[in-house]
C-alpha cells in the first residue's frame, strides 16, 4: 500500500492473527483493565451459558487497530473507529480482520473504511468502520 | 414500550473523574497482549519517524484508561453480560506522557428485544480531556445484560 493520499475507493487490506489463547485473554484482561471473570474463568463462563471462556469483543477490535496502524504510520490519523460485535470468539478460533475503502474525500481529505471480522468458518464476529483523516 | 428497563433511574448517573497519566509501559503491554508488533508505539525514533512527536497510543488504548465505572452498585450479572457495540470519536490521538482527565456516565438505559429475549441496554459514555481542558477522545460503549 503506498501513501495516504493514494487511496481510493476498493482498496482493501487485511490481517490474520494467530490462534486466540486464554494466556492472551489474561494479558488483555490486565491490560485493558476488564477483569470480567468470563474471559478466563471457565466454571463461570459456563455458568453464564457458554462453552468455555470467550474474548474480550475489545481484543478484536485491538486487531483492528494494529491494522489501522498501516494507515497511521503512513500520515493518517484515526479519528473515528466503531464496531458491533456480531458473535462471540473462543480461544482456538483463528481471527481474520478486513478493511475495505468505501469513500475518500478529497476536498475534506478524510477516507471511510468499512470493517469485518471472522473466523476461519466464516462466521462474522464484527461489523464496523472508522474514519481517517490526514495528520 | 411494555417493558422498562430495570436500571432506567440510572440514567445520567456519572462517576467521579480520575486523572490518570499514559504510562509507556502500559501501552506496551497492551500492544504486546493484542499482538501488534508496530514499533510506532514502543519506540520513539519509529514514532517520529511516522510523524509523531511523542509515542502515540494505540486507538483501542483508550478503553485502558478506566476512571470509576458509574455502573458500580448496581445490580448486574456479569456473566450475562455481552458488549454489543463500541464507538470511539478522537479529536487526536492519545499519547504517553498525556496526563487525562477522564469520567464516564451512563447515557442510556432501555430495553431491546434481542434473539435469546429481552435483554437490558447500558450505554456508557466515557469523555477524557487534556491537561489544557481540551477534548481528546468519547468513547460509547454498549452492553446487553440477558435477563
Amino acid at each position: 500500500m503506498s501513501g495516504y493520499d493514494k487511496l481510493t475507493v476498493g482498496q482493501h487490506l487485511s490481517l490474520e492473527k494467530s490462534p486466540i489463547t486464554t494466556e492472551q485473554l489474561v494479558r488483555y484482561a490486565g491490560a485493558s483493565g476488564d477483569f470480567n471473570r468470563i474471559h478466563y474463568d471457565e466454571p463461570f463462563a459456563k455458568a453464564g451459558g457458554f462453552p468455555s471462556v470467550i474474548a474480550h469483543g475489545m481484543l478484536t477490535l485491538g486487531f483492528f487497530g494494529e491494522l489501522l496502524g498501516q494507515f497511521v504510520e503512513r500520515g493518517a490519523e484515526i479519528k473515528r473507529l466503531h464496531s458491533r460485535f456480531r458473535a462471540v470468539t473462543f480461544p482456538g478460533d483463528v481471527i481474520r480482520c478486513d478493511a475495505e475503502v468505501v469513500a475518500v474525500d478529497q476536498v475534506a481529505q478524510t477516507v471511510e473504511l468499512s470493517l469485518r471480522a471472522c473466523k476461519s468458518d466464516g462466521t462474522v464476529t464484527v461489523e464496523g468502520g472508522a474514519t481517517l483523516c490526514r495528520k | 414500550m411494555s417493558e422498562l428497563s430495570r436500571y432506567r433511574e440510572h440514567i445520567g448517573r456519572t462517576a467521579p473523574p480520575l486523572v490518570l497519566e499514559v504510562e509507556r509501559g502500559h501501552v506496551r503491554r497492551f500492544v504486546e497482549a493484542i499482538g501488534d508488533t508496530n514499533p510506532i508505539y514502543v519506540d520513539e525514533p519509529a514514532a517520529r519517524a511516522a510523524g509523531f512527536e511523542r509515542i502515540p497510543a494505540p486507538p483501542t488504548f483508550a478503553t485502558a484508561l478506566r476512571p470509576p465505572d458509574p455502573r458500580q452498585g448496581l445490580d448486574i450479572d456479569f456473566r450475562k453480560v455481552l458488549h454489543a457495540e463500541q464507538e470511539f470519536v478522537f479529536a487526536r490521538p492519545i499519547f504517553v506522557g498525556d496526563r487525562l482527565t477522564v469520567q464516564a456516565k451512563i447515557v442510556v438505559a432501555d430495553v431491546k428485544a434481542g434473539r435469546s429475549g429481552v435483554m437490558d441496554r447500558l450505554v456508557v459514555e466515557t469523555g477524557a480531556c487534556d491537561e489544557k481542558g481540551a477534548p481528546v477522545y468519547v468513547a460509547r460503549s454498549t452492553v446487553m445484560v440477558r435477563r
